[in-house]
């Protein structure tokens, strides 16, 4: 039977085709597989289905995900955040969405400006000189990143915060014990979270490639010391690498301000929808010199002009540092990456401007403090447990119920609630991270807030 | 030949078209009680971490913002929007749009990756047997989606390799993964990223792995082999059975790149080739999309004997539904922030649903007719020979070179890429695999039209008489693209580097 995405599977085509290479069968052109290694029964997956029928499977499939009264109160690394319906518009577009690579920049110009458009806007945001065109997401950036400064500085400690995300430290360790690299956590104040300056200063030697923060935290807090951890870093000869969730730069210093070597993250709040923690957008910018440029991972994009110089074009660029060419001996082994998401962050950008990402973030951390203040209230809760500043995160902790059971009781109330800390941090009692957007309204924080009342009562 | 010319905007910068107080998306307001309660936004962040100066974004109205891009995407070639894409190596295959609709359903892509396991049964369950089913097609036993896209794949599949070699207390000796020469820069690359040294062996004049060769290399310090099969030249190594034997003999561990896995679909599978280690392209082989360089979506399936080490979580069947499990004590730990793109996954799974199995065999037999059509009718052509081994049927792709066109006319494969384009179709791979001078690695998949193979055909012929009468003229190819051919060693060249709006208005100002 013809298929519809086969437009040669009609037998006519087929033996029209063959007579015409004066073969007989498709068996001729498999001749050569070994009899022993042949496949010979049926493959035993599902199908064929025409169309209508795959719909109705896949969308009763999706319809067995729960959907609650408000989205969820989680964040961490992937946070609910409105898309713009221009974004989902462009990025649907076939001829980005179904192109490769661009290997041929005459005919691909639109993905090829697109792309150095992002790069430009995350050199904005974030205070750098050069951005890539992508990573996989924010924990392989931070893998890359600090391989990167292993290369730089020929040393083999990345220093990072105790409280970091568990998720993007097992990544980090994936990436850099292959090479002999040593991960150490430094320790935080327990008023405020923040980095143990002297304990930083103690653990920084001629040994130490980079020292990495968050900011914000991973609990929500921001780092406040960090022309101090600048310093500590430069002064032993290390790198300082700054980790951001991209929408807080519409109200905080950009790590280019306060010493960043390299600045990485995560870009799926920028107009990208959290699909279950993937497709993500890992962010990477570094300093514009030329000895770090040499040692970025990924694709770049770079202008230039036609060949008679009369126009305005883009390539990729600096492709000596990639696999294809350089190997072995290439700065990483990324070769498809994460365009399509940069697209959807280009565009995202291009529509809040420096305004409208003040505004949201401005947003966001009001809402985030009205609901830690109201979540705060209620009897027996802590919220948060550091007394510093927070963004759009923050900690939640019960004095008499577990963690395990106010979810459980949220749950049965349509609510989503935050994640629980208690098997990442147990030293942080019952506590687990909230985290609060311009997708949650007043309305849905009272209705948390409410519910929490309930369970708590 | 049907005429082409591809839209020119001459589209500015976005930053070129800010104009000060423009806005394209206006956020909501807080509610009265919400700023109450917050205050004054600027006493709320410390002092000196508060931004004192807006990032220099655009200012730009959404009808505006949204020409620019609709203009940019307009200078731009996708496989649904253009006329043929036979670009070797990527399986460039139709990406069916119903599964674009499926995939942008709220009930998929407005779920958190944290939360409760309850709460997400259906992208668990749709994981749980695409997984299921990835084993079934390539013959393995276990696996995980995590990797992002295909070298995500590779760098866990070395990660693997390594873990298992230090399980047996060998690592230290064992330190070299071996590739032929024909491999992708990601195989010897990934093997980097996992701390391995990289020992390249040169193929037989066939383009297949030379055995003697092999077997001057393995031995103690043999960690694995990475290969791909059809190997890059879209030919079969034959003697796949017998190079396995070899690596597993010396005790190292045989990884399959599944980048040319469309060729046999159905037909043979690499877990009965002898390969340990398997990673597929579901942006390649399984109809998902490319989005203009990723996002992909990389898996890696494994012999039981390695299911110890795979990366966590893993997604599981118990008796109350789908669950992520922890519950792998040797495990590499994770490669991803968390499990793979999901979206890609939801595609792949519709995909394989509207194949079935005669289906996915169907693609594979008519993905090797139409290659092996064109590589027969091209090698026919002025100036293109079909080399290594010219007798042997191609599988998917088919690597032709245009040497003798090069040494007749002076046009070079480059110059033949950038005239297909001047006639609105997509170029080959070119210069890849190294050991092809001049290569043109074409691979037409199943979705192409006898039509459009033919136009091809015919565009490539066209081409070499124009070659060989007029080079000038496919010389100064390409004409009807957005723009003509541009200058690489400026965009590299230290004085003209150019990678972002900030260096540029630098260079303006002199700088
Ligand atoms: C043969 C081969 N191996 C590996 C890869 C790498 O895959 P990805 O681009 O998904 O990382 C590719 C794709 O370009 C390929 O063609």
């Amino acid at each position: 039977m013809p298929h519809p995405y086969i437009p040669n599977s009609v037998a006519e085509i087929k033996e029209k085709m063959m007579e015409e290479m004066g073969i007989k069968s498709i068996d001729d052109l498999y001749a050569d597989i070994p009899a022993e290694v042949r496949f010979e029964r049926e493959l035993n997956v599902p199908g064929p289905y025409p169309e209508q029928e795959v719909r109705r499977r896949v969308e009763a499939l999706l319809g067995r995900n729960q959907r609650f009264r408000c989205p969820p109160f989680l964040g961490g690394g992937v946070w609910p955040h409105y898309v713009p319906a221009v974004v989902d518009e462009i990025v649907s577009r076939a001829e980005f969405l179904t192109s490769y690579t661009p290997y041929q920049p005459e005919i691909t110009q639109g993905m090829l400006q697109t792309l150095f458009e992002y790069q430009s806007l995350i050199c904005e945001l974030t205070g750098m000189e050069v951005a890539n065109s992508s990573m996989y997401d924010w924990a392989t950036a931070l893998g890359e990143a600090a391989r990167m400064a292993g290369r730089l500085t020929r040393r083999d400690a990345i220093l990072v915060p105790y409280l970091m995300s568990p998720n993007r430290l097992a990544v980090l360790r994936a990436y850099t014990e292959p090479v002999g690299m040593r991960v150490i956590q430094v320790d935080y104040d327990e008023a405020t979270g923040l980095i143990d300056l002297e304990d930083l200063k103690e653990k920084t030697n001629s040994e130490t490639a980079a020292v990495y923060i968050e900011n914000p935290s991973y609990l929500g807090f921001v780092e406040e010391e960090v022309e101090a951890i600048a310093e500590v870093a430069h002064d032993a000869g290390s790198l300082f690498i700054v980790g951001v969730d991209p929408i807080s730069l519409g109200l905080l210093r950009p790590p280019g301000d306060y010493g960043a070597d390299i600045v990485i993250g995560e870009g799926q709040p920028l107009g990208n929808h959290m699909n279950y923690g993937g497709p993500l957008l890992g962010i990477f910018a570094c300093r514009g010199e030329p000895k770090m440029i040499r040692q970025m991972p990924g694709r770049i994009i770079g202008m230039t002009t036609t060949v008679d110089g009369s126009k305005r074009g883009f390539v990729m660029t600096l492709q000596t540092r990639e696999q294809h060419i350089r190997r072995e001996r290439a700065t990483s082994n990324i070769c498809t990456n994460q365009a399509l998401c940069a697209v959807a962050a280009a565009v995202y950008l291009s529509l809040l401007g420096p305004n409208g990402l003040r505004e949201l973030a401005e947003l966001i951390t009001s809402r985030a403090h009205y609901a830690m203040r109201r979540i705060g209230e209620l009897p027996g809760v802590r919220a948060p447990i550091f007394s510093s500043y927070h963004f759009k995160e923050f900690t939640v902790s019960f004095e008499d119920r577990t963690v395990g059971e106010v979810h459980r009781e949220l749950l049965s109330r349509g609510i989503h609630g935050g994640k629980s800390l208690v098997e990442e941090f147990p030293e942080l009692g019952e506590t687990a991270l909230y985290c609060v957007t311009e997708l949650h309204t007043k309305e849905d924080i009272d209705l948390l807030v409410s519910a929490l009342e309930e369970v708590l009562g | 030949m049907r005429r082409f010319r591809q839209a020119d905007w001459d589209e500015p910068l976005i930053f070129e078209l800010s104009r000060p107080g423009r806005v394209g998306f206006t956020p909501p307001k807080a509610e009265p009680e919400v700023s109450d309660a917050a205050g004054d936004i600027e006493e709320l962040v410390p002092q000196n971490m508060l931004r004192r100066e807006p990032p220099k974004l655009p200012e730009v109205s959404e009808i505006m913002v949204l020409r620019h891009y609709i203009h940019l995407s307009q200078m731009n070639y996708g496989v649904n929007s253009g006329r043929f894409y036979p670009l070797g190596s990527c399986t460039m295959k139709y990406n069916p749009v119903i599964n674009e609709v499926l995939a942008s359903n709220p009930g998929l892509t407005e779920l958190h990756p944290e939360q409760d396991e309850s709460t997400v049964q259906g992208v668990l369950e749709m994981m749980y047997w695409l997984k299921r089913w990835l084993l079934e097609i390539t013959g393995m036993d276990d696996g995980t989606l995590q990797p992002a896209a295909g070298a995500h794949g590779e760098f866990l599949g070395c990660l693997l390799i390594r873990a298992y070699h230090e399980d047996r207390g060998e690592i230290d000796e064992r330190r070299e993964i071996i590739v032929p020469d024909s491999a992708h820069g990601t195989n010897p690359a990934s093997a980097m990223m996992a701390g391995f040294k990289v020992v390249e062996i040169p193929s037989r004049e066939d383009g297949c792995v030379d055995l003697e060769a092999l077997r001057s290399v393995v031995g103690e310090h043999t960690a694995g082999m990475m290969l791909t099969n059809p190997n890059t030249l879209g030919i079969f190594e034959s003697d796949i059975v017998e190079i396995a034997e070899i690596v597993h003999e010396a005790g190292g561990l045989m990884y399959y790149d599944g980048a040319n896995l469309n060729a046999i679909l159905g037909r043979c599978r690499p877990g009965d080739m002898g390969f340990d280690i398997v990673h597929l392209n579901l942006h390649k082989t399984f109809s998902t999309p490319h989005g203009g360089g990723g996002p992909g979506s990389g898996p890696i399936l494994v012999k039981e004997f390695l299911s110890d080490f795979l990366p966590v979580p893993t997604v599981e069947r118990g008796e109350e539904g789908y669950y992520l499990s922890y519950d792998r004590p040797k495990t590499i730990g994770k490669i991803h922030g968390y499990y793979g793109n999901i979206n890609p996954m939801l595609k792949a799974y519709a995909y394989i649903l509207s194949m079935g199995p005669e289906g996915l065999r169907e693609a594979a037999e008519v993905s090797v007719l139409n290659a092996n059509y064109i590589a027969r009718k091209l090698m026919k052509v002025r100036g293109i020979t079909l080399p290594r081994a010219p007798e042997r049927p191609r599988k998917h792709e088919a690597v032709l070179s245009a040497s003798e066109m090069e040494r007749e006319t002076g046009v070079r494969t480059l110059n033949i890429a950038k005239a297909l384009l001047d006639r609105g179709l997509h170029a080959p791979t070119i210069y890849f695999p190294l050991i092809v001078p001049e290569a043109l690695m074409i691979e037409p998949t199943e979705s192409e039209p006898l039509e459009a193979l033919d136009a091809f055909i015919e565009a490539v012929r066209e081409i070499s008489e124009i070659a060989y009468s007029k080079p000038e003229e496919v010389l100064s190819a390409p004409r009807n693209t957005s723009v003509t051919r541009l200058d690489e060693a400026k965009a590299a060249h230290p004085k003209t580097l150019c990678l972002s709006w900030r260096m540029y208005k630098e260079r303006l100002r002199g700088g």
